[in-house]
C-alpha cells in the first residue's frame, strides 16, 4: 500500500450565508490520480484552493505528506510551492516569456541559481513539447501550448501534488487533446494528482478513482469503472450520462 | 549689438541658471513621485482597513487641494510649527508629493485591471503576497500605467514653474526677474515657452520610446 500524500479530513467553506463546502473528506496516495466531477457552482474550485490554502477553508484539516496545512503555525508559502496549481484559464504570467514563467518560481521562491535553474526549466518546456517557444510571450501561444507551459511551471516546482481546475474547459476541441496527453503521461510517470475535469475519457483512461460532488457534499467515489457501470446512488449514473452525452470520450 | 550683447551675457546666462534648477526639480520629483505612487496603489489596495484609509486619504489631500496651497503649507506654514524648508526643497517636496498622488490614481486603476488570477497563480508556486505584487502584479501594472503616468510627468515639468512662488528661482523665475528689470515681456516668455516646448518635447519621446520598448504582446492598455 503506498503512503498517503493528501488527505483532507471535514472541510467546510462558506461565502457569506452561502455554505459551498459541506464537510469534504478524501484521501489521495502517492501516484495517484483522482478526478473530481460535479455540477457547476457544486464547490470544486472551492475545494480545491481550499487544499492549497489559497482559501482557507472555516473548519477542517488538510495534511499534505502528514504536516497540518490548516495549522497556523506551517509556513504556508513554502507548503505551498510544494502543491502545484493549473488554472483553467491559464494564468500564465503576462509579462514573462515561456521560459521566464517556469523560472521564476525556482529563482524567486526556491532561490536557484540562474543556470541551473536555467536548465531545470528548459527540461520541464520539453517535457511538455515546448522547447522551441521558450521565447514567446503567453499571449502569442495557442490555448493548449499556453496549458502545457502552465503545467511546466508547476512542474519545474517538483510538487508533491498537482491540483488541475477544469484545465480543458477553456480550450477549443481541437486543442484539448495534446493537454490531455501531458495529463496521462504524467500520471503515467507516477505524478500525484487531482484533477477537476468532465473528460471521461481521460478519467477512464487513468483516474485511479473518480469523486462525484454535489451541493458541496462527496456523492460517491470508486473507481471509474465502478462508477460507470454500477454506481451506488441514482445521481451519479444520472451526471455521468449528462456529462460523457455532452464532453463525449476525447482523451482516450 | 546691444541687443546681441543683452541676450548673451544677460538673458541666456540667467535663463540657463533657471532652467538648470528646473531641470533639477523635475528630475528628482519625477523618481520621487512615482515611488510615492507606487507606494500608495499598492497601499490602497493591498494594505490592512488603516493602510488603506491612509492612503486613500493622502491621495484625496493631494488631488483635492490647489498646488499653489500645498506649496505655501510647505514653504510658509510648516516653519510655524518649526519645520524649514529651502525653497528648492520646498518645491521638489510638494511637487513629489503632488505628483505621486496623480501617479498612484493611474497606477490603482492599472492594478485593478490585472486579473486576479495572476496572483493566485503566484501564490499557487509559493511566492508571499510581497513577492507576487513585486514580480508579478507591479511590472504588469507599471506598463499598463505609462501612457498615464507619463501623461503626469508631462504636467509636472509645467507645473514646476510654480516653484517660483516659494522663491524658488528656477527658468519661469529667472525669466520673470529678467523680463521685470528690461522691460521684454514679450521676447523673454516666448523664449521660456520654447525651453518647456523642447524640454516637453523630449521627455514626450523618451517616454513613448520606454511605452514601445517594454510592451509586451497581451499585456496592451485595456486587454
Ligand atoms: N470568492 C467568492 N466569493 C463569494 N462566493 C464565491 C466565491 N468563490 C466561489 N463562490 C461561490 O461558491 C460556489 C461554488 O463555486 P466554485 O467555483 O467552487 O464551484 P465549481 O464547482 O468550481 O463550479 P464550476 O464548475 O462552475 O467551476 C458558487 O456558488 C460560487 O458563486
Ligand atoms: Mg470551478
Amino acid at each position: 500500500m503506498s503512503e498517503t500524500i493528501l488527505k483532507v479530513q471535514d472541510i467546510h467553506k462558506s461565502y457569506g450565508d452561502l455554505e459551498v463546502l459541506k464537510g469534504i473528506s478524501f484521501e489521495v496516495k502517492q501516484g495517484e490520480t483522482k478526478v473530481i466531477i460535479g455540477p457547476s457552482g457544486t464547490g470544486k474550485s472551492t475545494l480545491l484552493r481550499c487544499i492549497n490554502q489559497l482559501t482557507p477553508p472555516d473548519k477542517g484539516c488538510i495534511w499534505l505528506n502528514g504536516v497540518e496545512l490548516t495549522d497556523h503555525k506551517v509556513d504556508i508559502n513554502k507548503a505551498r510551492s510544494s502543491i502545484g496549481m493549473v488554472f483553467q484559464d491559464f494564468n500564465l504570467f503576462a509579462h514573462l516569456k515561456a521560459l521566464d514563467n517556469v523560472l521564476i518560481g525556482l529563482i524567486k521562491v526556491k532561490k536557484m541559481e540562474k543556470q541551473k535553474a536555467t536548465e531545470l526549466a528548459v527540461e520541464e518546456l520539453r517535457r511538455v513539447g515546448l522547447e522551441d517557444k521558450a521565447s514567446s510571450y503567453p499571449a502569442e501561444l495557442s490555448g493548449g501550448q499556453q496549458q502545457r507551459l502552465s503545467i511546466a511551471r508547476a512542474l519545474a516546482m517538483n510538487p508533491k501534488l498537482i491540483l488541475f481546475d477544469e484545465p480543458t474547459s477553456a480550450l477549443d476541441p481541437e486543442l484539448i487533446g495534446e493537454v490531455l496527453e501531458v495529463m496521462i503521461s504524467l500520471a503515467r510517470e507516477g505524478m500525484t494528482m487531482l484533477v477537476v475535469s468532465h473528460e471521461m475519457g481521460f478519467a477512464r483512461s487513468v483516474a485511479n478513482e473518480i469523486i462525484f460532488m454535489e451541493n458541496g457534499v462527496i456523492i460517491e467515489e470508486g473507481p471509474p469503472r465502478q462508477l460507470f457501470s454500477r454506481p451506488k446512488h441514482k445521481r451519479t449514473g444520472e451526471f455521468l450520462n449528462k456529462i460523457t452525452e455532452l464532453y463525449g470520450e476525447s482523451g482516450k | 549689438m546691444s541687443e546681441i550683447n543683452f541676450i548673451w551675457y544677460t538673458l541666456l546666462p540667467s535663463l540657463l541658471e533657471g532652467a538648470v534648477i528646473t531641470l533639477q526639480v523635475i528630475v528628482i520629483s519625477i523618481p520621487a513621485g512615482l515611488i510615492i505612487g507606487i507606494l500608495m496603489a499598492v497601499g490602497r489596495i493591498y494594505g490592512n482597513k488603516f493602510i488603506s484609509l491612509m492612503c486613500t486619504g493622502y491621495v484625496a489631500f493631494f488631488r483635492g487641494t490647489p498646488l499653489l496651497v500645498q506649496l505655501f503649507i510647505l514653504y510658509y506654514g510648516l516653519p510655524s510649527i518649526g519645520i524649514f524648508f529651502s525653497p528648492f526643497m520646498a518645491a521638489v517636496i510638494g511637487f513629489s508629493l503632488c505628483s505621486g498622488a496623480y501617479h498612484s490614481e493611474y497606477l490603482r486603476g492599472a492594478i485593478q485591471s490585472i486579473k486576479i488570477g495572476q496572483m493566485m497563480a503566484a501564490r499557487s508556486i509559493g511566492m508571499n503576497r510581497f513577492r507576487a505584487i513585486l514580480h508579478i502584479i507591479l511590472p504588469q501594472a507599471l506598463r499598463r500605467a505609462i501612457p498615464g503616468c507619463s501623461n503626469e510627468i508631462i504636467y509636472l515639468i509645467k507645473y514646476s514653474s510654480l516653484a517660483f512662488m516659494v522663491t524658488c528661482v528656477e527658468l519661469t523665475g529667472a525669466a520673470k526677474i529678467i523680463a521685470g528689470r528690461y522691460f521684454k515681456y514679450m521676447e523673454i516668455f516666448l523664449v521660456v515657452g520654447a525651453i518647456y516646448l523642447i524640454v516637453v518635447s523630449i521627455a514626450n519621446k523618451f517616454l513613448n520610446g520606454l511605452e514601445k520598448k517594454l510592451r509586451i504582446p497581451g499585456l496592451e492598455m485595456g486587454k
